[in-house]
């Protein structure tokens, strides 16, 4: 018996990305301990080179028998992802070397969390999204503990597995069950299924362990409990790295397989999801109000961050996918940003990280006060900046599929999250001075600039994104 | 004489799989329990999944099993990696220990 060899073209970037994180793996445990810079340039490069193949290859493909789908919203994702991954590369690099930290094996567990990513965001069955999920998350666990005689780093790492660990046990039994109930594995086939059968309380059973494990990997409410510590503890690069890429590839994930698995039973899921978003945006509302430490505050902000998002799942038509990638690329850009600016806060050599450091800012550094300040007012969702068109859209859709209730909750959470954004520029402008920061790196000032340049303009020229956010959006349906 | 059905196998693989996740939630005493309890339930998962894959007549599920069982190594291999740094910093591996940060 012979079986044709698949068609491998729409994997070439998942390949060559692999391939050449395991060829930089032996130049670095090859070469002597110099190698370190310049595997962090070959990793930065190698995940643009897969971003332009990403851009060139035609779409619309599935292979590997319908696991590995290629579309426009897999492009549109991975280009994203890639980006955030490549920009945690480079504003780790400046840290590690002042921390005085050299592994190289820190941008080479970036790659491999990056093709674990794309895979999941290119899953067109429960087998290949566990795979992916897996490849990431193993990544991300040792990513976590990566300062490893930091005993903060290290409980953080081990928080993340454990409960890391929980939920994927859960997801897989999620998946057991969905595989049981509906007999097949690929998404088509399970939303064919699902539509045929008469019992559904098995698959639903199933539905909600899967919905479990995926809220976890997006930080949403009531799986959320490690967000604070481990951004907390780790390293800020890798906090920085935490709050982007993954967060782009869990969500997408989530989207694919609510829209393409499950559309016959949305009124199931939406409930769900309606209840997960309004926890969330309540949660991260109220629960960043009293923090002191700016990483902790960052991780309240992007759970309720994603809770917006799933505002737009949650009305799961085309339009609300669309606020949903919208949203997506907007917050990447603000997230990069504003790590970046708390990368820059560093005082005697060492980083600091409470809030009432920034006290001043706004005359020692007028510069990136102003941008850092922008970034802030972005993130709150304020006119005429990018963050309130990311929620727009969003807001727009769960009105359009009737979900007033869970607009308006949003909005109000927005109007509360907007406090403790302001309250950090309120600190950046009136409090009293304290000492200056020392001087920025290059590349650093180059990432607050644009993120804070594209989250000014994006009211001028916000073509672009739309459009391609609609065509991602009209792949899946 | 009884015949053991799907059912019987979903009935053991819901024990292992709830069995794991009290391991987690009600274990006061240390980390590697938590590990084990990790195993269970993914083994508890690959019940379901040969069960399934047997009565429905696809192999599919075997196929995941494998997988999984794949998986299952790397994951125990990471997290006693993680362990490992972890004792080294703290000289412990009690849960209680395990809350330096909170919030």
């Amino acid at each position: 018996m012979t079986y044709p060899l698949p068609d491998l073209v729409p994997a070439i970037p998942e390949i060559l990305l692999s391939c050449g994180a395991m060829a930089l793996l032996m130049l670095g445990a090859f070469r002597s301990k110099d190698s370190t810079d310049s595997i962090y340039s070959l990793c930065v490069l190698l995940l643009v080179a897969v971003g332009v193949v990403v851009l060139v290859i035609p779409g619309g493909q599935t292979t590997f028998g319908g696991a590995f789908v290629f579309d426009e919203f897999s492009r549109f994702m991975k280009i994203l992802t890639l980006g955030a991954s490549a920009l945690a590369i480079i504003m780790s690099r400046g840290f590690f070397r002042l921390e005085k930290f050299s592994r190289f094996e820190y941008p080479i567990l970036v790659v491999l969390a990056t093709v674990g990513m794309m895979m999941m965001i290119s899953a067109g069955s429960l087998m290949s999204l566990y795979m992916g999920l897996e490849l990431q998350s193993l990544a991300l666990y040792v990513v976590a503990a990566i300062q490893r005689d930091s005993g903060r780093a290290t409980e953080a790492g081990l928080k993340y597995f454990v409960l890391g660990a929980l939920a994927s046990g859960m997801l897989l039994y999620g998946m057991s069950l969905i595989y049981g109930f509906t007999g097949s594995m690929d998404f088509n086939e399970i939303a064919d299924a699902a539509s045929l059968s008469e019992n559904k309380i098995g698959l639903v059973f199933g539905l909600v362990f899967l919905l479990a494990g995926l809220a976890f990997k997006v930080s949403a409410v009531p799986f959320h409990m490690w967000t604070p510590d481990v951004y907390e503890g780790a390293p800020t690069p890798v906090t920085a790295f935490f709050a982007a890429a993954p967060k782009i590839a869990a969500m997408s994930i989530f989207v694919r397989t609510m829209v393409t698995a499950f559309p016959t039973i949305a009124q199931e899921w939406q409930q769900i999801v309606v209840f997960i978003a309004i926890a969330s945006m309540v949660l991260g509302a109220f629960a960043a109000i009293g923090q002191r430490n700016i990483k902790r505050l960052m991780a309240y902000s992007s759970i309720g961050h994603m809770g917006f998002a799933l505002v737009g799942l949650a009305a799961g038509s085309q339009a609300g996918v669309r606020g949903v990638i919208i949203y997506l690329a907007i917050y990447l850009a603000m997230t990069v940003g504003t790590f970046a600016c708390i990368l820059s806060m560093r005082r005697g050599n060492r980083m600091v990280e409470d809030i009432d450091e920034l006290a001043g800012l706004g005359k020692n550094n007028p510069m990136l006060a102003f941008l850092l300040a922008m970034l802030m007012f972005s993130l709150a969702g304020i006119p005429p900046l990018a963050g309130f068109f990311g929620k727009f859209y969003v807001f727009l859709a769960a009105i359009e599929a009737e979900l007033y209730a869970l607009a308006i909750i949003g909005v109000l959470a927005s109007v509360v999250g907007a406090f403790y954004y302001l309250r950090v520029i309120k600190i950046i402008y009136f409090d009293e001075p304290v000492e200056r920061f020392e001087p920025m790196l290059g590349e650093l000032r180059v990432i607050v600039g644009v993120a804070a340049l594209f989250v000014i303009l994006f009211i001028i020229y916000p073509g672009p994104l739309i459009t391609a956010a609609e065509t991602a959006a009209s792949s899946l349906f | 004489m009884m015949a053991i059905g799907l059912g019987h196998y979903l009935t053991v693989a819901a024990l292992l799989f709830t069995l794991g996740i009290f391991g987690i939630f009600l274990n006061r005493r240390n980390v590697i329990v938590i590990l084990m309890s990790i195993e269970l339930m993914l083994l508890a998962v690959n019940i379901n999944l040969v069960a399934f894959s047997s009565f429905l007549g696809d192999l599919t599920g075997q196929i995941f099993a494998l997988l999984v069982l794949t998986v299952a190594a790397g994951e125990a291999s990471i997290g006693l990696a993680i362990l490992v740094v972890y004792f080294r910093n703290r000289g412990s591996i009690e849960v209680e220990d395990i809350s330096r940060m909170r919030g």
